[in-house]
């Protein structure tokens, strides 16, 4: 188990990190979600030894590492551009961390050379051993950083935003492959990304940072559907915002009256966010929204369709059934909210 | 590729040619009087000798230079970084008159050098010093982009393998900056083989002791022996390009290894 304790960390005036706190479980894929500049990579660095907090502290396993370098910590860490020596060929790479053992523990050339072919078997690159980094595709070397990572048996294994710069096919090939292999082997790992979707598909629990602090630690649904504030709700998922007043248990958005619970907020303006997808279209009842659409394209089982509502520049966007026929541009759709959640307006939820 | 050849032709290779055409008026057994009389091979020796140990000096020291300036943000910097340079630019003479006013036993720094028994000027010693001041740009120029371009991840990554520091720098930062160290230390001992302005200041110019070949090349033109200044000229030539040719062969191993 590792645990973070009230870590600081600042460069120059900018505050990274402003008091983490955060437990990672044994066997957990661990997602760090958050927008550049939110600390996520920080805090991985700090968990690697790369970095140290200005306050706080680090602990394995209840061994505090603070003050531990990246060496002596028994970490894998892959970089998002893959960090390879290119001097050396794809085996002397993977058999890297067991050469420059001491030589007490070092094992003999063939047996790592041994261990490099099997590692590279693992990660699907068998008999490629005598290429050069520079011979192979940006995925098959991310697979030799893993492989490298993978040598020296770390307990845990951190990766840095790790399919960044692969294009989009590749990425979710090595994603699945890369869940897979996670659990194939046993291993706790943390990676960090900014793709929301990525965060979702692979990890069992997702922590959202925003400016140097934890926004949310959830699964994948609950940060996706009940997400602790306004910045979450808008950073994971697409979501809509609507300026709202909440008076006396009824919402309105600009005097029309909005049919949803309220819940706890107190009265007074609020911010009410949907996703796309939790939307119906209903027959001018009372506590519809009137859409004016602005434009629609299909996305895959549904209509991705743009629009405006009267009094706000932001674009609306909602999912409506494929079924439907291609909403037309300029065409007023009357929609009911199913779900939505309401904030006050400083982004804390109600 | 046609107009790459008749440049290099013009510019390089019809002057070079013209050497040896001169050279050639020479008989054999006269080339061999003047080409390797002891004179002359004392003063190959002293230009190769100090060329090398300039050029060494400079591979070591120079990668430390260009090593700080990649990694480290400091005041001045800018200034540093024009400063290296400027072995460049500056007329050889100039430098060789200062390093010379410098090093002299009552000089700046030759005063303190001189009780201690370690003569600089007028001795390889002070051509070596003034070897390394001009072949100091040529590594530091090299070596600099491909550092640049080494990035700290490459590193972090070796550490977090466990590899030591050491381990790191021999391992990792040593083959990949290779290939361009070579350049720079070919271009810097060809540079030192060749420099004359600001050497036969501070060489004191003693035949058999701190003689350079290329003074030897002058004084045999100044006696208007231009057939003597070519046998030289053509040993040097010859000895220089053996160099060149093997650094090149070294760098292309290395190299192919990198870029594979």
């Amino acid at each position: 188990m590792i645990t973070l304790n009230n870590i600081s960390k600042n460069f120059g005036s900018f505050k990274a990190l402003k008091n983490i706190d955060l437990e990672v479980r044994d066997g957990e894929f661990l997602a760090l979600l958050g927008p550049s500049g939110s600390g996520k990579t920080t805090l991985l660095r700090i968990i690697a030894g790369l970095a140290f907090p200005d306050a706080g502290n680090v602990a394995f396993n209840g061994d505090d590492v603070t003050n531990l370098k990246v060496a002596d910590r028994k970490v894998g860490f892959v970089f998002q551009h893959y960090a390879l020596f290119k001097h050396m060929s794809v085996a002397d790479n993977v058999g890297f961390g067991l050469s420059v053992r001491a030589r007490a523990m070092r094992p003999s050339k063939a047996a790592i050379r041994a261990r490099a072919d099997e590692l590279l078997d693992l990660v699907q690159l068998g008999g490629l051993g005598g290429r050069y980094p520079a011979q192979l595709s940006g995925g098959q070397r991310q697979r030799v950083a893993l492989a490298r990572a993978l040598a020296v048996e770390p307990q845990l294994l951190l990766l840095d935003e790790p399919f960044g710069a692969l294009d989009a096919k590749v990425r979710k090939e090595l994603r699945r492959w890369l869940r897979q292999l996670h659990e194939q082997m046993g291993l706790t790992s943390i990676f960090v990304t900014h793709d929301q979707e990525e965060a979702l598909e692979l990890a069992d629990r997702v922590v959202v940072m925003d400016h140097g602090v934890i926004e949310q630690i959830g699964t994948p649904g609950e940060v996706y559907m009940l997400p602790g504030s306004r910045f979450v709700s808008g950073f994971v998922g697409d979501t809509n915002s609507l300026p709202v007043t909440v008076s006396r248990g009824a919402v309105k958005f600009h005097d029309r009256p909005i049919a949803l619970d309220t819940g706890s907020i107190a009265d007074g303006p609020a911010l009410l966010d949907f996703r796309p997808h939790d939307v119906e279209i209903a027959n001018e009842q009372p506590g519809c929204l009137p859409l004016v659409v602005t434009g629609a394209y299909r996305r895959g089982g549904y209509w991705r369709v743009e629009g405006t509502v009267g009094g706000i520049s932001q674009v609306i966007e909602v999912d409506l059934d494929a079924a439907n026929p291609a909403p037309e541009p300029g065409q007023r759709l009357a929609l009911r909210i199913r779900r939505g959640r309401l904030f006050t307006t400083d982004g804390v939820q109600a | 590729m046609g107009l790459t050849l008749a440049w290099l032709s013009l510019i390089v290779l019809i002057p070079l040619s013209t050497v040896f055409i001169r050279a050639a008026g020479l008989g054999v057994s006269e080339f061999i009087e003047v080409g390797f009389s002891s004179r002359a091979i004392a003063a190959y020796k002293v230009s190769f000798g100090t060329a090398l140990a300039a050029a060494l000096v400079n591979a070591v020291f120079g990668m430390v230079v260009a090593w700080v300036f990649v990694r480290y943000e400091f005041p001045g910097k800018r200034i540093f970084d024009a400063l290296i340079d400027l072995p460049f630019a500056l007329p050889t003479a100039v430098a060789g008159i200062a390093l010379t006013a410098i090093y002299a036993g009552n000089g700046w720094v030759g005063q303190f050098l001189e009780p201690l028994g370690i003569k600089v000027a007028y001795n390889p010693i002070g051509i070596t010093i003034a070897l390394i001041f001009i072949g100091l740009p040529f590594i530091v120029r090299s070596v600099e982009p491909v550092l640049a371009d080494l990035s700290a991840e490459v590193e972090e990554a070796a550490l977090s393998l466990g590899a030591t520091p050491v381990q790191v720098f021999v391992r990792i930062i040593l083959p990949s900056i290779l290939p361009a160290l070579l350049t720079g230390f070919a271009l810097a001992l060809a540079r030192g083989v060749g420099e004359y302005g600001s050497v036969i200041f501070i060489a004191g110019n003693m035949p058999f002791k701190s003689e350079i070949a290329p003074l030897l090349i002058v004084t045999q033109l100044e006696q208007y022996s231009y057939a003597g200044a070519t046998a030289i000229a053509v040993v040097m030539l010859l000895i220089s390009f053996a160099m060149l040719l093997f650094i090149n062969l070294a760098q292309a191993w290395s190299r192919r290894r990198v870029d594979a």
